[in-house]
């Protein structure tokens, strides 16, 4: 089932009526959600992610706009006719019911036609139950499960009822890191042998782009940029998009293009053909750095993490935005650290202009 | 753990409220139970110097007065009448208030109103209401010239005037009567901790609830019930320990009396014997009765434990 987003839009009024203006939560949202994809809503706090969620869910209404499921406007439609699942962040198991209790819930709402008989709906609970691997635990109550079941108790619960669309409110944000890696791995297997379109917020760019077919980034309300995840990683169209993605972050420093060559400070880091003289904004990603003596880019070496695989250098740079300057190395590079200056060249891909003012990317060509 | 050298200060700052339960819970429990098991004790006799032997010939008399029997039939009736049904009431108001968001707050203070109202006043009112305007314990006559409003509507509705409370009235009337009046008085508190146990409950469950298309009255009893369940535990209980000690809502209708006038004593109840027996200065039978009656209360609190342990969910 695809869903098709038309300039859907979410105005809260002002609580305050007086001094408050008001909210602007999402602003003309337009998007085709493919058939069958694993889609990343991605945002800092704030940004209308979960509002759009809702909205798809019918929780709340849009102020103006539309959605689609399939050629359905369902826009209209009330929550428990538009056949969604949804996965809240706490979850919401009701904490009175066993699992079991807790799956066949919506089953048992089912009227008219689609009744189901007893043995049918148990035999649908323990399904969905097999398929996110909770099957033992089905006379538990969740007070009596950890994080990570009592999560998969909840898909178990947005799946039996096979939705058109599954939605997932932050599913991994109560969860702890190791179990975080693991229930993202999980949700995208589940998506894969459900083939369900299924939509998930999250402020975590990392989350989004492991498991995403695509990530939709949006700021107060604003998508910013759609596409798969590499693609947005690589191709970022404003500075806070290619500040948004990645860890360690991107390095953002002040520069200014002079006669084809983009400078930091005083040093002439790398030719960017293409971009007229002005002031502006550079990006440059961690991995972008490469060890050379003879490297243009001069910076103030503070220490080295070895993190194994990778050397993390930190160093720092008058003309840097951030306090300290991280670059990625493989550590098959011998970092001197004693010395005082570290020296780089620049990977031309890995680094990004932007517009000062606007903070628009200005591409250059890369040779 | 308090540091040994400083014990004694910790003891200091407990001892005012150590010494007045001492003085005034402790000592007169244990007096109580002294009392009761001493024959025929009498405090005034007792300021004279007599002694009483021990023995417990104070629970027999208790338990062979008709009387007794009859204020204990009397509470357990009105206990088993007004509990159910103002807990019932107290949750669909709640629900509904609940569910309101204009008024809400106004409806609650309304609500509270009762609560902070001496229960004398409002019995007098209700005695007012299914008596005759003006008249407190009234006269036949008087019953025939002007209705309590109670009587207006019903005549007004085509009904024949009932004789709730005055001479003549009936015990399925007076008892009706007190039904009304003691869940009247006992909602509000009992509406009050069931909203704060509803807006306690996470809005996410009904956000749930909605997505899965449940139907409200599934909402209201797979969801709302019993998520509320602690709190309907909390009210029951209590409202059982409240009835078994109901007293004052009948002196509030009835006065002293605790019966209409030619039948003086009819709806007395467990606490209305105990006093009884004070004021005839027979502390050891009072003694008995209260001792009864805080049995009663015990085994009935006990089986409600129990009961809610099943029903309380979580």
């Amino acid at each position: 089932m695809k869903v098709v987003l038309q300039d859907l839009t979410k105005i809260f009024p002002s609580r305050d009526k007086k001094a408050g203006k008001e909210v602007v939560a999402v602003n003309n949202f337009n998007f085709e959600i493919p058939d069958g994809k694993l889609i990343g809503l991605l945002g800092p706090s704030g940004c209308g992610k979960s509002t759009t969620l809702y909205m798809i869910s019918g929780l709340q209404k849009p102020t103006s706009g539309k959605i689609f499921f399939g050629d359905d406007d369902v826009t209209e439609l009330p929550t428990e006719n538009r056949g969604v699942g949804l996965v809240f962040q706490n979850y919401a198991l009701y904490p009175h019911m066993t699992v079991k209790q807790n799956i066949l819930f919506p089953l048992e709402n089912l009227k008219g036609a689609d009744k189901m008989s007893k043995e049918a709906m148990l035999e649908r609970a323990y399904e969905a139950a097999k398929l996110v691997q909770i099957d033992e635990l089905m006379d538990r109550k969740p007070s009596e499960l950890s994080g990570g079941q009592q999560q998969r108790v909840a898909i178990a619960r947005a799946l039996v009822k096979m939705p058109r669309v599954l939605l997932l409110d932050e599913p991994l944000s109560n969860l702890d890191a190791r179990l975080r890696l693991q229930t993202r791995e999980e949700i995208r297997r589940i998506q894969r042998e459900t083939k369900i379109t299924t939509i998930f917020v999250t402020h975590d760019q990392e989350e989004a782009m492991s498991i995403s077919d695509m990530i939709v980034v949006m700021k107060l309300g604003v998508v910013q940029q759609i596409g798969q995840p590499q693609e947005v990683y690589d191709d970022p169209v404003n500075l806070f998009v290619a500040k948004f993605l990645g860890t360690p972050p991107i390095n953002v420093f002040n520069g200014k293009v002079a006669g084809g060559k983009l400078y930091i400070g005083g040093d002439a880091v790398l030719e960017v053909p293409g971009i007229g003289d002005q002031e502006v904004t550079v990006g440059i990603r961690p991995e972008g750095f490469v060890l050379d003596e003879n490297g243009p880019m001069h910076c103030k070496l503070s220490n080295v993490e070895i993190m194994g695989r990778d050397v993390s250098i930190v160093s720092t740079n008058e003309a840097s935005l951030n306090p300290v300057i991280r670059s990625i190395i493989n550590a098959d590079n011998k970092v001197d650290t004693s010395a005082e200056t570290v020296r780089y060249s620049l990977k031309p891909h890995k680094v990004f202009v932007f517009n000062k003012e606007t903070e628009e990317r200005i591409k250059f060509e890369v040779k | 753990m308090v540091d040994s050298k400083h014990q004694w200060k910790a003891w200091i700052y407990l001892s005012p409220a150590i010494v007045l339960l001492l003085v005034f819970t402790v000592w007169p429990i244990i007096n109580t139970v002294r009392m009761s098991f001493l024959e025929n004790y009498s405090g005034l006799e007792a300021v004279g110097g007599a002694t009483f032997e021990f023995g417990i010939g104070n629970f027999q008399k208790v338990i062979e007065y008709k009387r007794f029997i009859n204020c204990l039939k009397n509470t357990i009736l009105l206990c088993v009448l007004t509990v159910p049904v103002s807990t019932i009431l107290a949750l669909l108001i709640a629900v509904a208030l609940n569910s309101i968001k204009g008024l809400q707050k106004v409806l609650q203070t309304i609500f509270f109103l009762p609560y902070v109202t001496n229960s004398i006043a409002i019995g007098m009112v209700f005695a007012a209401m299914f008596n005759i305007v003006g008249s407190f314990y009234g006269t036949q006559n008087e019953i025939v010239v002007t209705a309590g409003i109670i009587n207006n509507v019903l005549e007004f509705l085509g009904f024949e005037r009932v004789n709730w409370i005055n001479a003549g009235s009936s015990y399925e009337a007076n008892i009706i009567v007190m039904t009304v009046y003691i869940v009247w008085n006992a909602l509000p508190f009992k509406i009050l901790v069931l909203l704060g146990g509803l807006q306690s409950i996470n809005k996410q469950y009904y956000d749930a609830a909605k997505v899965d298309g449940t139907p409200r009255r599934r909402v209201f009893t797979k969801i709302t019930v019993p998520l509320l369940s602690p709190m309907l535990a909390y009210v029951v209980i209590t409202g059982f320990i409240g009835g078994f000690k109901e007293y004052s809502s009948i002196v509030g209708i009835f006065g002293e009396n605790m019966g209409p006038v030619d039948d003086v004593g009819r709806l007395n109840t467990m606490v209305g014997f105990i006093y009884d027996a004070l004021e005839t200065n027979k502390q050891g039978r009072a003694s008995a009765a209260a001792l009864i009656l805080f049995g009663i209360i015990l085994v009935v609190t006990m089986i409600n434990m129990q009961v809610s342990k099943k029903r309380v969910h979580y």
